[in-house]
């Protein structure tokens, strides 16, 4: 198995923007003329449109034939590295098996043809579900309401930071309290989205175990603290146990308490998010719960709330009524009327559903055992790698789900950094693994998780790859420099992704700072490119 | 048991060029002009309150001291009678007596050597001794980017005494110094010179700086606009070295002095690259001191900013001082500790607890606060 994946090449296609392979009056598939009396009884159908909304020009939309089209995308899916072509252990990812029967059943017409301004007599199906699906969610956490509108893992905190704002705010504290407190081995988006909701956010910085000690929360506790939001286990894969202090102690101060569980793996069935007495938790439906992610698409996150905080949920709120049915709940209650249109991104709930349908109580907690498991043995192997380290040596708790490896040592030893090992990587037929969030707290950071889906056969082949890159740096530190070799790119230089200036979001974006580059950030930028 | 030998030299001209902003004391030249500039020997006080606080230990200690300045003078004061070696130097001592003086204690030997100096005085152990015996540091100097040095005079009093009792294991540190000359126009690159062997306990020394911690930049510029927009008219704003308070004066277009303390007042410049004499000079209303701890080890005050004396910051008071670092730098200190050395024991502690620490534009950490 191992020797077939050391000869791992991946495609790689010099394929241009499909902007520029516009080449003016190509066609993919050319409709047939309006009939004259269609045209006659219709009229001009921008005609009811606002003179703002209508366009003065064509849109600049790239001419494109059929073919060359689907070689186009073709050619770029060849060119990437999901989970279902190679070997996935990102770190604080959660990247898991997607059963396949779910992507079925959710692109039936059953699902796929529902749209969501249907009348809700006719939706009652998708709607049982919801409200089954909200059901078994509080069951697991110990809330008291779900919603599901949030489109992503940050709207979903978002939507904890929002809710604290609205609890405040109709207790006339909100003048007051304008304090978030976090950690700083928590998801970046515990920090972000109280800043974007209008709090200050306070950091609680690690001990000498690597998490936060109750006399660091004492010290950012005042009468302006709003609230604690944060990861537990932290990005370390470290279960901070004084959590229930720290709930308690914000809870005194007057503050509500947000568990972002968007990693819940480790934890499911084990523990809940209410016995440790939080206010309001959140889920990533795409990480824990099997539901696809990656290239930021068809996020769901679920956001459940303990009762004194059901009436500040966004609407609608699926419910059921005395029709033996169920409804949409419009009434706006008191606190946030929406975080996004409609009641969420339903083909996510229903991976979700059917995956803890097909999982049960006891396979739910399996999954949590065998991701803890299967991490530890990671962790029992890494250990022999040489230039790696488990930062805190004097924290001997097990970790959970995931660790925040170092390759300090080795880069100390030999110059190779956990960026050049996650670049080289690639070459085993392994994806690149994330190194940390940022702040980069944990020098030369390498973060693994294994999750429960990988069998014993793939995580031996990715500790292989880590072992093989480690040892190859002590012996030929360039070559370990200089990788990927085989993969789709070659090694990306961290500047550009890292640098706004070099952004672009849309092709008229990319045209217009293109002009801008300096000569340093044009190479870079075209390297990137080009690929190679 | 047999008496235990210490080594004591003071290099009593390390530390004058800080207070007056020269940033070293290196050469002849910039000592002659500290001298011109008002400077006073600062070692010697800090080896004699090490030695006092040794001292008080009661331990059977012998102190074999260098002469005159260098060492005899402090050990008398703190009690002791010191064993001479070293013979006799010339009126200003220099780099070369340390050098010959250490060779001759290790030759002795002495069990332990305490020296009072800064980077290029541990510059000198290394030459002298490199890992034969093992040093503890009384951090005396202006730069003290190496790793040695104890936190302060009291604390290199405690690693003796414990280092005394035995059982203690010990480490080799490095010794790092900057470019003198390159620290001055404004540029940092810290080199790496060698070891020195120190007893191993890592809550009494000061850890290695680290130079050119990748910072977010964006943190610095939430750090910078944040700091700029509390700024009210007619305040002195007294800020300290570092890349940080450069991201705070970019942000108010005025062309930061590096290493360097710069006074602002209503966004524009006052004294550049200001001494502890001219910032007492023009402290007549309100003012804050901004400054960040120095990556790696953490000191806020006492480490390349000794022009923010104890007395100014008596002067403005502990509630207008405003401390800012990104997340990173903060992560790269021992336990997250920041620190302060002023010279003032009680300003010390009245300077120690918890602390917020601007990381960002709406963002705090806090932090402890330590000797």
């Amino acid at each position: 198995m191992s020797g077939q994946r050391s000869a791992f090449r991946a495609a790689r296609w010099n394929e241009p923007l499909i902007t520029e392979l516009s080449e003016s009056g190509a066609r993919g598939v050319v409709p047939p003329a309006v009939d004259a009396g269609i045209v006659a009884a219709v009229g001009d159908v921008a005609a009811k449109l606002p003179a703002g909304a209508r366009r003065a020009s064509v849109p600049d939309l790239p001419e494109v034939t059929q073919h060359r089209v689907l070689r186009h995308f073709l050619r770029l899916s060849q060119m990437t590295m999901g989970f279902d072509v190679t070997t996935d252990m990102m770190g604080t990812c959660t990247m898991k098996y997607s059963p396949k029967v779910h992507d079925h059943i959710a692109r039936g017409a059953r699902l796929a043809d529902l749209h969501p301004l249907q009348a809700e007599e006719s939706l009652q199906g998708l709607l049982e579900l919801m409200h089954r699906f909200n059901r078994i969610m509080c069951e697991i956490s110990g809330m008291d309401e779900f919603t599901f509108q949030p489109a992503s893992g940050a709207q979903g905190i978002y939507t904890n930071a929002c809710l604290i704002r609205a609890y405040h705010e109709s207790r006339g504290e909100l003048g007051q309290r304008d304090e978030i407190i976090t950690t700083s081995f928590s998801h970046p988006a515990d920090a972000a989205t109280p800043a974007v909701a209008g709090f200050k956010v306070i950091t609680l910085m690690p001990g000498d175990m690597g998490f936060a000690g109750i006399d660091t929360l004492k010290a950012a506790i005042s009468e302006r603290t709003a609230g604690l939001m944060l990861t537990n286990p932290e990005d370390t894969g470290q279960y901070n146990p004084h959590i229930r202090e720290f709930v308690d102690l914000v809870h005194e101060a007057g503050g509500l308490c947000a568990y972002d569980q968007a990693n819940g793996n480790p934890l499911l069935g084990v523990v809940r998010a209410a016995d440790t007495g939080f206010d309001m938790c959140q889920f990533n439906l795409h990480k824990t719960f099997s539901a696809p992610h990656g290239a930021l698409g068809m996020g769901c996150a679920a956001v459940g709330v303990k009762e004194h905080l059901r009436k500040f949920l966004p609407r609608p709120i699926v419910t059921d009524n005395d029709k033996g049915g169920y409804s949409l709940d419009y009434d706006p209650g008191d606190g946030i009327d929406r975080i996004r249109a409609f009641i969420g991104n339903v083909h996510a709930v229903l991976k979700a559903y059917s995956w803890v349908m097909s999982l049960g109580a006891e396979g739910l907690r399996a999954v949590a055992e065998t991701a803890v498991l299967n991490n530890n043995y990671m962790i029992s192997k890494m250990r022999n790698v040489p230039g790696v380290t488990i930062p805190w040596p004097a924290n001997n708790y097990p970790k959970l789900e995931q660790v925040r490896y170092s390759f300090e040592k080795m880069s100390e030893e030999t110059g190779v950094t956990s960026h050049d090992v996650i670049d080289r990587m690639v070459d085993f037929g392994v994806q690149h693994c994330m190194p940390s969030h940022v702040p980069m707290l944990v020098p030369e950071p390498f973060t693994v998780e294994p999750g429960e889906s990988l069998t014993i056969e793939e995580m031996d082949h990715m500790l292989n790859a880590i072992k093989s890159i480690a040892e190859e740096a002590y012996e030929n530190a360039e070559k370990a420099q200089g990788g990927p070799y085989n993969a789709a790119t070659t090694k990306i230089d961290n500047d550009v992704p890292e640098d706004p200036d070099c952004w672009a979001f849309t092709y008229r974006g990319y045209q217009r700072k293109k002009e801008m580059w300096t000569s340093d950030q044009r190479r870079k930028i075209e390297h990137h490119q080009g690929g190679y | 048991m047999a008496a235990f030998r210490l080594g004591m030299i003071v290099n009593p001209i390390a530390g004058m060029g800080g207070a007056v902003g020269l940033k070293g004391s290196d050469t002849p030249e910039i000592v002659a002009r500290a001298r011109e500039l008002g400077a006073t020997p600062k070692s010697p006080l800090r080896a004699g309150e090490a030695l006092a606080a040794i001292a008080a230990g009661n331990a059977d200690i012998e102190i074999v001291a260098a002469p005159g300045e260098m060492g005899e003078a402090e050990a008398r004061a703190a009690g002791f009678e010191p064993r001479i070696v070293g013979g006799r130097t010339g009126i200003d001592t220099n780099a070369e007596d340390s050098v010959r003086i250490a060779l001759e204690m290790a030759n002795l030997p002495v069990d332990l050597l305490l020296f009072a100096g800064g980077d290029g005085t541990a510059r000198d152990m290394v030459r002298a001794i490199g890992d034969c015996i093992p040093v503890v540091g009384i951090p005396s100097g202006v730069k003290m980017h190496s790793a040695i040095y104890a936190t302060n005079p009291r604390t290199a009093a405690r690693m003796v005494l414990r280092y005394r009792q035995g059982g203690v294991p010990v480490r080799e540190l490095e010794v790092m110094d900057i470019d003198e000359a390159a620290f001055r126009e404004g540029a940092v690159s810290a080199k790496l010179y060698g070891y020195l062997k120190v007893p191993l306990l890592p809550d009494l020394i000061q850890g290695t700086k680290v130079s050119g911690v990748s910072s977010d930049r964006t943190a610095l510029k939430g750090i910078a606009a944040r700091i700029v927009e509390k700024m009210m008219p007619g305040r002195l704003y007294i800020l300290g070295p570092g890349t940080t308070m450069r991201a705070v004066a970019d942000r108010l277009g005025i062309k930061k002095t590096l290493l360097g303390v710069d006074l602002i007042r209503d966004g524009t410049p006052i004294v550049m690259d200001a001494s502890e004499k001219q910032i007492l000079a023009v402290l007549d209303g309100g003012a804050t001191i901004a400054v960040t701890p120095i990556g790696g080890q953490g000191h806020v005050f006492g480490r390349g900013n000794q022009q923010i004396s104890g007395r100014v910051i008596s002067r403005v008071g502990i509630e207008h001082i405003t401390v800012a670092a990104t997340v990173e730098k903060i992560a790269s200190l021992r336990d997250n500790l920041l620190r302060v050395d002023t010279g003032d024991a009680d300003l010390d502690s009245n300077l120690c607890g918890w602390r917020r620490v601007i990381t960002g534009y709406k963002t705090d950490a806090v932090c402890r606060v330590s000797f």
